[in-house]
């Protein structure tokens, strides 16, 4: 939120200057221009595949995204309020923690098949420890003296949670979201290409094999250009949503 | 005393191994105003805490003679309001039965009218503290708790809103229990006195006012 828009435009298209020409004096069929990719999107939009697969995926990342910070948010909540629930499962979320990507993608491959369902569990299960970590930081967070007040004046549970509970979450629930998505719409691919026969993260693979830059890139650009739009539409509103009374 | 609202026995109250309170009895009448006074440290937030039945850790017993648990309008010795609802939700959310007029009545007897849709991070900590008690009396409480809710204020303040929690008591007679450190305030405002002492603290005097309140 630092660059003003005018910097942020310039900067972009100075960018996209700097790859159209770099791209043309190199005449490189593995090094494609701007235009060309921006050519290739429009073709690949054009005929439907790549509005097909770009969905797929992103249909892939809103249940990942949905899951884990439903699963992983309750996980971590608990885990703040119950030392002995936090006692018992510390390890298994440091180890879940740790444990790379790829690793857990695959043996979740291996354990339950190539199937819709592994895809996105093996993608929330990814990002479910960091998730907890985080809400677990948050509800260790929430001031006793408030819960206190809550309790004097016999709110209703549900007051509680909305009122008292949830508004001091709010920020670790934004922070555990952002990062989940970005997270989560990295991964999405590898899980794709190991396992989905649809998707970008597939048609990346098929162009892979092809060497086709160009089309590659204009897969990712588009994905790039979703997920900018999503942090433009959805979380920067949000986040002055949830910080209004801070003024 | 005839009516009765709540009847508290302490054999004793600890921290761990650290003994706060002694033997106390305590009988609180209906309409009475009772004032708790006793140096910093010696257990009065603590005390006040377990007649509100916030504190159930400790050794003895706590009846409401009426049956049920009366409605308690609290004022803690922070404000503790929720930073990010506005002062007028702030009143509505403590509220079990929502009554909008009694919310903006009380505000507007303690000046806070104009800060109704204001979020209490932009009031000063005497305004803060008017609407902490002003939360108190929304409740249409049957016992009122306060603890010191006029330290910090200035003299005038802590004057006017003395008047203030006594308007809303005339307005609406309830049981009230009162700490603070100050005795002339105590003298002001109770029918009673019960000063804290020693350690354990128990109740080492028993002052009855006789001067009309003022
Ligand atoms: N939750 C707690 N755990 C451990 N010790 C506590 C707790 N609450 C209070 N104490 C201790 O009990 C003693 C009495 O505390 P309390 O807050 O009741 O005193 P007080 O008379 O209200 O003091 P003050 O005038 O400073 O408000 C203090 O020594 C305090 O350190
Ligand atoms: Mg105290």
């Amino acid at each position: 939120m630092t660059n003003s828009l005018p910097t942020r435009i310039a900067s972009t298209l100075g960018f996209l200057a700097f790859w159209q020409i770099g791209a043309m004096f190199s005449d490189n069929r593995l090094l494609p221009s701007f235009s060309a990719v921006a050519f290739e999107m429009w073709r690949l939009s054009a005929d439907g595949t790549l509005p097909l697969h770009l969905g797929i995926t992103l249909a892939r990342v809103a249940a990942a995204f949905t899951l884990t910070l439903l699963l992983g948010g309750a996980l971590g909540i608990a885990m703040g309020r119950w030392r002995q629930l936090d006692a018992a499962l510390d390890s298994a979320v440091t180890l879940l923690l740790n444990m790379p990507a790829l690793v857990l993608i695959v043996l979740i491959y291996v354990w339950f098949g190539l199937t819709e369902a592994a895809a996105i569990g093996a993608v929330a299960l990814n990002k479910l420890p960091n998730t907890a970590v985080t809400l677990r930081e948050g509800a260790r967070a929430l001031d006793p003296a408030l819960m206190e007040m809550a309790r004097s004046f016999r709110m209703s549970r549900l007051r509680v949670l909305r009122h008292v509970i949830l508004p001091q979450l709010a920020p670790y629930i934004v922070a555990a979201a952002r990062s989940g998505l970005a997270l989560i719409w990295k991964i999405v691919l590898v899980v794709e290409l190991l396992g989905r026969s649809n998707g970008v993260g597939f048609q990346i693979q098929i162009h892979f094999q092809l060497f086709d830059v160009t089309a590659i890139l204009a897969y990712a650009l588009a994905f790039v250009m979703v997920v900018q739009l999503i942090e433009w539409a959805a979380f920067q509103p949000l986040e002055r949503r949830v910080a209004k009374w801070r003024m | 005393m005839a009516d009765v609202i709540l009847r508290l026995h302490i054999a004793g109250k600890a921290f761990g191994t650290r003994k706060v309170l002694g033997a106390i009895d305590l009988a609180l009448g209906a309409r009475e105003i009772v004032a708790i006074v006793g140096p910093s440290g010696c257990g009065k937030t603590t005390l006040l805490r377990i007649a509100g039945g916030l504190e159930r850790d400790f050794n003895g017993s706590l009846e409401w003679p009426h049956g049920r648990t009366p409605r308690i309008g609290t004022v803690f010795q922070e404000p503790r309001l929720l930073p990010w609802r506005t002062v007028r939700e702030n009143l509505r959310l403590a509220q079990e039965t929502p009554d909008d007029a009694l919310a903006d009545n009380l505000l507007d007897t303690l000046g806070l009218l104009q800060f109704a849709d204001a979020y209490p991070g932009t009031l000063s900590l005497g305004m803060a503290r008017r609407a902490a008690i002003a939360r108190a009396f929304a409740v249409s409480p049957e016992l009122v708790l306060l603890d010191e809710p006029f330290v910090s204020l200035d003299a005038d303040m802590a004057a006017h809103s003395r008047d203030l929690v006594l308007t809303a008591w005339r307005a609406r007679p309830t049981a009230m229990l009162l700490v603070t450190h100050d005795r002339a305030e105590a003298e002001s405002m109770a029918d009673r006195i019960l000063e804290l002492g020693d350690e354990p603290a128990r109740i080492v005097a028993e002052i009855r006012v006789q001067a009309p309140r003022g």
